[in-house]
């Protein structure tokens, strides 16, 4: 249970300092005015190296968190990085830690999906048709940001969370 | 809790559980906006001071940055500037006796001026919306300082946009090129009202669109566009920007046009909230 405190803890962190990125200091440095979704990363990150479970949890709270935030509801973001979350943990299978390619993909793919079901719901309800420009202007660019941001902060999450498992392992058999 | 049952239930039953607790969450926030209340002032409480942090840093670092670029070009500029004054303040004597003579004239004529005096408070903005898709921005002033939601935000002399949500230290801006934003305006020359309607395709290119012009009015590009007296939430004669592409629109009743607005939205850090609200002026008149 300590154990898992740690953990938990240690994930709060994470998602904290990423939200803080995204809101505070990447709004000074935008490409063609668009950000990158930084929370996906550690959503997918967690999801891919630790499993469904808690990829799951960490998008619920990362959702959370902007829905608090920024959400005219307290819900649906959390219920889209939960999902996003959940999807990625089925990959765990497939991870090992020195590939790199898999979770860049897996971060382009993750962003697709958010832009996707953001446009969706909330612009092409309100008549908005012009799929094209969206998909051009807002998203493309967006996942090529978030692409590169994973290529920077995913290392130090996988270090992470070795550290964790080391410390964990140790304990077990202790 | 969930980490402590976690070898015992399946992924998929936390999943449904908290899909479930998603969309009583989703429920709720419609039902009753005052669920909301609590877990706000909670994360305003404890995350907008670090948001405030970083963003003192951010801009500390960004004037060093813009300082160290633009010393030469301000050298120059300083030059031209020195030999504008000179021809200015001869220029701004004659503006000024102009100014007594319109002063006069208005109390002759028992005019208001153009922009009465609203109180105001100042902000700084210290985050802005985490998407690309809204534009929505957290200043870092609140309830304390007597923002309400509602207030009007301006910078310079042109709206930003309004007051959505307040927290004790910390309040939320929806921008008028908010895609979500739709504001009263009309024309400064003739009064004829129209729709100023925010629109992500064209914040891009800098504009906002107006929509609903009578295709019948006299109006040219370049006319300034100020919030109307009918829009229940803005203060009147506020300047948000200046026509331009006027085009018919294909029900061959209506215009519509782009807006340059009179705000720089690209760069806005510090605004003025203005405190009066449009309601309550009308219930004390």
């Amino acid at each position: 249970m300590i154990i898992d405190m740690r953990r938990f803890l240690i994930q709060l962190l994470i998602i904290l300092i990423c939200f803080l990125l995204q809101t505070a200091v990447f709004r000074y440095i935008t490409f063609a005015e668009i950000m990158p979704n930084i929370l996906l990363i550690p959503t997918m990150a967690f999801g891919m190296m630790r499993g469904r479970r808690e990829g799951m949890v960490v998008g619920f709270i990362s959702g959370l968190l902007l829905d608090i935030f920024y959400g005219v509801m307290i819900g649906p973001y959390a219920l889209l990085y939960m999902y996003l979350g959940y999807i990625n943990g089925f990959f765990h299978r497939v991870y090992y830690m020195e590939d790199l390619l898999l979770p860049m993909l897996m971060s382009g793919a993750n962003d697709l999906a958010f832009g996707l079901i953001v446009y969706f719901v909330s612009y092409l309800m309100r008549s908005r048709l012009d799929f094209g420009f969206y998909f051009l202007h807002v998203i493309i660019p967006e996942i090529i940001y978030t692409m590169l941001i994973t290529l920077i902060i995913y290392k130090p999450l996988v270090k992470i969370n070795r550290w964790l498992k080391d410390k964990e392992e140790g304990m077990e058999n202790g | 809790m969930r980490f402590n049952n976690k070898k015992s239930i399946p992924p998929k039953y936390i999943l449904l559980i908290l899909t479930m607790v998603c969309l009583l969450l989703i429920g709720a926030s419609v039902a009753f906006e005052e669920v909301l209340t609590p877990l706000r002032f909670i994360t305003g409480v404890t995350i907008t001071p670090m948001q405030k942090g970083i963003n003192a840093v951010g801009n500390w670092v960004t004037d060093k940055i813009d300082m160290l670029a633009d010393i030469r070009d301000l050298q120059a500029e300083n030059e031209e500037l020195r030999t504008q004054l000179d021809a200015y303040q001869s220029e701004n004597k004659m503006i000024m006796s102009d100014t007594n003579e319109l002063n006069d004239l208005r109390k002759l004529y028992e005019l208001d001026s153009r922009y009465p005096d609203y109180e105001k408070v100042a902000a700084n903005v210290i985050s802005k919306d985490s998407g690309n898709w809204f534009d929505t921005f957290i200043l870092d002033k609140g309830s304390n300082a007597g923002i309400q939601v509602g207030c009007n935000v301006m910078a310079g002399n042109g709206l930003v946009g309004i007051v959505t949500e307040v927290g004790p230290n910390y309040s939320k801006v929806r921008a008028i090129i908010d895609d979500n934003s739709n504001v009263s305006a009309m024309f400064l020359t003739n009064s004829s009202l129209c729709n100023v309607v925010g629109d992500e395709k064209y914040m891009d290119d800098g504009y906002i669109r107006v929509e609903h012009i009578d295709k019948d009015l006299d109006v040219s590009e370049g006319d300034e566009l100020v919030t109307s007296n009918i829009s229940d939430k803005f203060l009147p004669g506020i300047t948000i920007g200046y026509v331009q592409n006027l085009t018919l629109d294909s029900n061959n009743l209506t215009m519509s046009a782009d807006l340059v607005p009179a705000v720089d939205f690209d760069n806005i850090q510090t605004v003025l909230v203005v405190l009066e609200l449009k309601q309550s002026k009308e219930g004390n008149e």
